[in-house]
């Protein structure tokens, strides 16, 4: 481990608010042309994932995610002190689950009422 | 790779700036309407200009397409009183909202969105946003109506407030100001109103602003403005580590409007009411946690144990079935609903609720923690019409919350979801996730006021009009929004078409030119933003809280001049970015300024308007039931009384109803 290191701010909290999966994202930057607050900027690589230059002016309004054409390549992260405030138990069982555990169970397949 | 420091260490330098930057080069847009604020308000007043006939020009702050505390969705409609189905009036609506507040809210506007609230529903239908259960998914359910297929919320009985599907309904608003023509200008800040001969006080003719991405420099000219922008989310406090995805307020609620408006000398009106601020984000993310308010009312808590906490009426008697929580009991007349700006003081007409002494019961034992929102308990339909209808459309749910929590597992059919641990107290309010106690009780909010305006929704300043959620006194939620924007966009359009040219005074807007660049010119050690802007909190929380006297609202003037004069007139700006947001703190030292000068002009405590003064703590004094209108004239504060009921006083006809045929503009 020789990782060059660099003298940068600590990461911003919270750091991520979302993030691509660079597999999925071609970088046609329809999420940053929405985003209300400019939490990100397009890379300065062509086709490549927007970056995420101001996380803690997002309010996570999941928009730059319904605009996204191919799904998976952004996913909306809430910060980890609301992340892991979200927790549910199963009635049946008493099993304990929490957002961003994990082993996380299968997902609900269930869309949302309406669109 | 999705971060800046991800990128900065795999690169080993720091990105350029992706726009072309071009500080004050001057950008010119002429239209009859300009339109300040691209959110739902905004939108609705530039598609009902346009379909008026005039030109129009938007300015938003972000992209509008999904900007605005209503971009983000929204799942029941206030106010839609004339819908087929319902039983309330709207001067029965106007008449509880204004009792239930003791005559602190603006009736007319009440009683114009409880006119056309229905109206401009369905013209959002025509849209294409879904307000009928088309699929007929609920068929039979009792929150919805056979025949029209609406659904209701709150009070099925009266069945007034309306069920949406309006996950989408700011890109449809977006589609149709964009087929009927309308010039939207994304990204730009609002530095100033223009007005005739730079004087204030006289008739706008238009704006100027700055652009947060190029830093240009933009001149709207118009002969109409209708300022449809939110409110001052960030004045009280600023914590975006903390708040992050807890806040209802996006980060460009910096009250731009109203201190555009102050500064050209509009008048406003409750300007010193507040109220404590728990939406602002210190709760947990909206609608994340087990509850049972507003989108979630009447979900059944359980406790720790599997026990179920009451629900009582409102006069205090337990309610048998979780049924009986949708319909007003024996005795009251309607439930109003929350979420329209009135529930604190709402009493005769709220809904049915868990009852108050569950923070003692709670505290004895009778209950354990955690609490749980058990849906198993409700029908199918119910449970459906809650999280998945009403959850998934709602503002900042769909991505947020259903596509989030449903995608992790969980399962509404199965499990129980945890309601936040928190001090006892805390559960005295069903809306858990506000989190009550986690929100410092210096934190407050403004409530209530805004601009004061007649019939027309037009100010004192000639030209300008109002629609809007919160920045008009009068104004409620999402529904209210459109509502008020639609029939301000209307009265400008028609003013417009009489009115002369607009000429502008090319001397204020070089002097705009000149200030709002302050900032690009300074030495880059000084203080950012974002430190600048808590500090106007840290001043209005201290000098502008609950408690205040002439002297402490005073020395909270003198440190806001302070800080405008030193700190942030050494700030320096980066790129347009920074610059937008400084020039946004600058506005918030204006609303700050308002605030505290409306306070120190009622010369009495108030408890409709949670407004206690130290020097004056006789409580309600009646002399002093009265606004106080107040306004800038030659830089100079101006007040006068009006009476709560001016609405109804000459030169307003005497009756609700009578007003609305005068000035609506509508063929009756």
């Amino acid at each position: 481990m020789n990782d060059k290191a660099y003298m940068v701010p600590n990461p911003p909290t919270p750091n991520k608010a979302v993030e691509f999966n660079p597999d999925v994202c071609t970088g046609c930057n329809l999420c940053v042309e929405v985003c209300p607050t400019d939490v990100m900027m397009p890379n300065p690589e062509k086709k490549q994932p927007p970056i995420v230059v101001y996380p803690e002016e997002c309010w996570y309004c999941g928009g730059c995610v319904e605009e996204c054409p191919r799904p998976g390549a952004i996913t909306m992260l809430h910060p980890t002190q609301q992340r892991i405030s979200m927790n549910w138990k199963r009635k049946a069982t008493g099993e304990l689950f929490r957002l961003g555990m994990k082993n996380p169970p299968p997902p609900n397949t269930r869309p949302p009422s309406g669109g | 790779m999705s971060t800046w420091h991800e990128y900065v260490q795999r690169n080993g330098k720091v990105p350029e700036w992706p726009y072309p930057v071009d500080y004050g080069k001057v950008n010119e847009v002429d239209s009859d309407v300009l339109v300040i604020g691209g959110g739902v308000a905004g939108l609705q007043a530039a598609i009902n200009a346009a379909r008026a006939g005039a030109r129009v020009a938007v300015l938003e702050r972000g992209h509008a397409k999904r900007s605005g505390a209503g971009g983000a969705g929204v799942d029941h409609w206030h106010g839609a009183v004339t819908n087929p189905c319902s039983s309330v009036t709207p001067e029965m609506y106007t008449n509880a909202c204004y009792d239930s507040m003791q005559g602190y809210t603006g009736a007319h506007v009440r009683y114009i969105i409880t006119k056309e609230g229905w109206d401009t529903l369905q013209e959002c239908e025509r849209m294409g946003i879904q307000i009928r259960d088309v699929k007929d998914e609920f068929k039979g359910a009792p929150f919805r109506d056979e025949k029209t297929k609406l659904m209701f919320a709150y009070d099925y009985k009266n069945r007034h407030i309306i069920r949406v599907w309006g996950w989408n309904i700011k890109p449809k608003l977006y589609d149709e100001a964009k087929r009927l023509g309308v010039n939207i200008v994304n990204r730009v800040t609002p530095t100033a109103l223009l007005t005739a001969g730079g004087n204030q006080g006289a008739r706008v003719v238009g704006a100027t602003a700055v652009s947060s991405r190029t830093g240009e420099f933009y001149v709207f000219k118009a002969r109409a403005t209708v300022v449809a922008t939110g409110g001052a989310g960030r004045l009280f406090v600023f914590d975006p580590e903390t708040t992050a995805s807890g806040t209802m307020a996006d980060m460009n609620s910096a009250g731009v409007g109203q201190a555009i408006g102050w500064e050209a000398g509009a008048e406003f009106v409750g300007m010193e009411g507040g109220g404590p601020g728990a939406l602002i984000g210190f709760g947990y993310a909206p609608y994340s946690m087990g509850n049972a308010s507003n989108t979630y009312h009447g979900t059944p808590i359980v406790d720790a144990e599997g026990k179920e906490l009451p629900w009582v009426d409102v006069f205090g008697n337990e309610l048998k079935s979780w049924e009986d929580r949708f319909y007003p009991q024996a005795g009251q007349e309607f439930q109003l609903g929350i979420g329209i700006g009135i529930s604190r003081t709402n009493r005769e007409f709220r809904l049915n609720d868990i009852p108050p002494d569950i923070v003692e019961r709670i505290r004895r034992g009778e209950f354990k923690l955690p609490l749980y929102a058990d849906f198993t308990r409700f029908s199918a339909a119910e449970r459906r019409g809650t999280f998945g209808m009403m959850v998934g459309n709602e503002g900042k749910t769909r991505i947020p919350i259903y596509d989030t929590m449903t995608k992790a597992g969980f399962d509404p059919d199965k499990d129980l979801f945890q309601a936040p641990v928190m001090p006892v107290e805390g559960y005295f309010n069903a809306c858990y996730w506000a989190g009550g106690p986690n929100t410092p009780p210096t934190v407050r909010s403004l409530g209530g006021g805004g601009f004061l305006t007649d019939w027309n929704l037009q100010t004192n300043l000639e030209g300008l009009y109002i629609g809007a959620g919160s920045t008009i006194y009068g104004g409620g939620c999402h529904g209210e929004s459109h509502t008020t924007g639609r029939y301000a966009g209307r009265h400008a359009a028609a003013y417009a078409r009489t009115a002369t040219g607009p000429v502008i005074e090319q001397e204020q807007v070089d002097r705009e030119r000149e200030t709002a660049y302050h900032a690009t010119r300074q030495g880059k050690g000084g203080n950012g933003w974002k430190e600048i802007n808590a500090a106007i909190a840290r001043i209005m929380r201290d000098y502008c809280g609950r408690y205040k006297n002439e002297q402490t609202l005073n020395l909270g003037l003198r440190l806001l001049d302070e800080l405008k004069t030193t700190e942030l007139a050494y700030a320096y700006a980066s790129n347009p970015h920074e610059l937008g947001r400084l020039l946004e703190c600058k506005a918030l030292i204006s609303v700050g300024e308002l605030a505290i000068k409306a306070s120190l002009q009622r010369r009495a405590s108030n408890s409709i308007l949670d407004f206690h003064r130290l020097d004056y703590p006789a409580m309600d004094p009646p002399e002093w039931h009265k606004l106080l209108p107040i306004k800038q004239v030659n830089g100079k504060v101006s007040v006068r009384d009006l009476p709560l009921d001016f609405h109804l006083k000459p030169p307003f006809a005497s009756t609700l109803e009578e007003n609305y045929k005068r000035y609506s503009g509508t063929k009756l």
